[in-house]
């Protein structure tokens, strides 16, 4: 059953505006400050089967909304697998009554050409190789061995490069003559870009969200990243972080009232043998934006924790091997 | 002008008015084109207020196996009036924060610190005022706060950073803040209730100095509201910047050792053999 909200979806003309349209702050800058949504149905990679189309006609991409909404709200039996989801049309998680970004991108990857990520370097597929390994013996060890984001130590799709999350895929964006400064409502932590063009080595340490260096051209911000730990990973890609040799160029255009156009290229020659780019808009959202502390409230790493820990045990009393498999 | 600060105890508002008033000499702080002080920067409090509000004399740290590192330095502490007016029941809970400072401070755990302690941690924070709201970010944990200067509402929400509204008194940023997480103020144990709230006043009082005043107010945990009063220095040094402070990772050994295989295996007396696969 669809839900008889109202769906707000905006299918963006991506138009430049006229630059007398354009909101600016009161020293010129086109204001970026406000709140956005990274949130959008485009998918990082394209489906293989799509090959390399970059667009669906506006037809296709209604046609692929009804569809989603059917899946999101079909009726599901009773005790089956399929029953157990979250209640979609609940507030916050039904999708179609939020400000979702769209566009008629058949993935977020436009280069290369397949809208997929490009192909690893002999080492990165090793090292993915040898993490998958290790993880399988060690992912459950201590609060240590799990992922970055369970420990609320840094989510993948924060950026840069920006890609959508599957909650809190907010930002609140503010701006100074002197700087931009994103704040994700997931980590709650800012991201400050000085806007003097600068080098982004330049003072630089290893960052988590590398060193971020901007400045406008016309009427874009352009912003240049460098010097990561080495340890942020790829979304999507288990084992494949990126590398302290990480490049990340981005461009930030306001298109319209409600749009921004973001851009993004990703070269990072220790773990790709090519560069790759993507593209999807943000949309405002209403503010503000709360603070989602996810450190303080992390009881999931208890539980989860506390939950294997306790399987082990059992299995060890039964059997005197905590893997249940006996000696 | 620093002095007389922290030796009138009970001239607290004289004293703003005081400060207030010299600023308008202080032709090269700068300014907004509107007018008002631009308290844009990076700035960074210089005391041991963040060991103890109430100030004391040098002593062993609560971990003594690093030694002098480890130890706690001497300062007036920046209480005005040099103690806060706990209630006595309140003071017992401070008396056991005390005891249990070691594993108990939200510091050690990572825990956004909260307002006022944010402003005088061993860390800088770095404040841009935009064309309407001031936001402020700080070293420790990446923790944010926006100073909402038009649109004040209460907190909707309680939150660690808790809910700021700010508006110019002249040359004067006044914040209220509401809306707090209950937290400790610094490494002695001493704290506010979710029922505090905290009026802010900074002030430039150089072109590299703001005065730096917060009022506290808690009537579950103080017999009365009562102030502290210190500089924030501005950092001047070329390239001065942010980096990372994310500290979950330095609190997880303290935080979720217990649950780690190896822990909780030992602590029931269970020795395994070897690692294990699951």
């Amino acid at each position: 059953m669809l839900a008889s909200a109202g769906i707000l979806l905006s299918v963006s003309a991506l138009s430049q505006s006229e630059s007398g349209d354009m909101p600016r702050t009161s020293w010129g800058d086109p204001v970026l400050q406000g709140y956005w949504t990274s949130s959008t149905f485009i998918p990082l990679q394209r489906p293989v089967e799509l090959g390399n189309k970059e667009f669906f006609t506006p037809e296709e991409v209604a046609e692929n909304t009804r569809r989603r909404m059917n899946t999101e709200y079909a009726e599901t039996e009773a005790g089956t697998p399929e029953d157990v989801h979250y209640q979609f049309d609940d507030y916050a998680m039904n999708r179609t009554e939020e400000s979702v970004t769209f566009s008629e991108r058949t993935s977020i990857i436009f280069d290369p050409p397949n809208g997929r990520y490009p192909e690893l370097t002999e080492a990165a597929k090793a090292n993915m190789a040898e993490y998958n390994a290790w993880r399988r013996d060690h992912q459950w060890d201590s609060a240590k061995t799990r992922s970055l984001s369970e420990r609320c130590l840094i989510w993948d799709q924060q950026g840069p490069p920006i890609l959508p999350l599957g909650y809190n895929s907010n930002y609140q964006f503010m701006q100074t003559e002197d700087y931009v400064i994103l704040v994700h409502e997931m980590m709650n932590e800012p991201r400050i870009i000085p806007l003097d063009g600068g080098d982004p080595a330049e003072n630089a340490l290893p960052q988590w969200l590398g060193n971020s260096r901007g400045h406008w051209e016309g009427d874009t911000l352009v912003v240049e990243t460098t010097g990561f730990t080495g340890r942020t990973n790829t979304p999507n890609l288990r084992g494949a972080p990126m590398s302290t040799n990480a490049h990340v160029l981005e461009r930030f255009t306001r298109v319209n009232e409600t749009t921004i156009d973001y851009t993004f290229t990703v070269t990072d020659p220790t773990v790709w043998t090519a560069p790759w780019s993507g593209n999807f808009p943000f949309r405002t959202i209403d503010g503000p934006q709360f603070e989602y502390a996810c450190h303080e409230g992390n009881y999931g790493i208890v539980n989860i924790l506390s939950g294997v820990r306790r399987e082990e045990l059992d299995n060890y009393e039964a059997t005197g091997s905590i893997d249940g498999e006996g000696e | 002008m620093i002095k007389k600060h922290m030796a009138a105890a009970c001239l607290l508002s004289a004293i703003v008015f005081a400060s207030a008033a010299s600023v308008a000499q202080q032709a090269d702080f700068p300014r907004k084109p509107n007018g008002v002080p631009d308290i844009s920067g990076i700035w960074q409090s210089l005391n041991n207020a963040n060991w103890n509000l109430e100030g004391q004399a040098a002593a062993q740290g609560p971990v003594e196996v690093l030694g002098a590192i480890g130890a706690v330095p001497p300062g007036k502490g920046i209480v005005v009036g040099d103690s806060i007016p706990y209630k006595p029941e309140a003071l017992a809970q401070r008396e056991m924060n005390f005891a249990n400072r070691r594993t108990e401070d939200p510091e050690a755990k990572c825990f956004r610190p909260g307002i006022p302690r944010a402003n005088y941690m061993a860390h800088p924070f770095q404040i841009f005022q935009t064309d309407s709201d001031i936001l402020v970010t700080y070293q420790f944990a990446g923790a944010v706060r926006t100073i909402y200067m038009d649109n004040h509402m209460n907190g909707p929400i309680d939150s660690w950073m808790g809910w700021s509204n700010g508006h110019w008194e002249g040359d004067t940023l006044v914040v209220e803040v509401g809306a707090l997480n209950p937290n400790w103020l610094d490494r002695a144990g001493n704290y506010y209730s979710r029922s505090a709230k905290v009026t802010e006043r900074y002030t430039p009082i150089s072109p590299y100095h703001l005065q730096y005043e917060a009022t506290i107010e808690d009537p579950e945990v103080y017999e009365e509201p009562w102030s502290i009063s210190m500089p924030l220095y501005r950092r001047v040094e070329e390239g001065a910047r942010l980096y990372d402070f994310k500290c979950v990772e330095f609190a997880e050994e303290i935080m979720y050792q217990h649950l780690s295989r190896e822990n909780y295996f030992r602590e029931r007396g269970i020795e395994l053999n070897g690692d294990s696969n699951e």
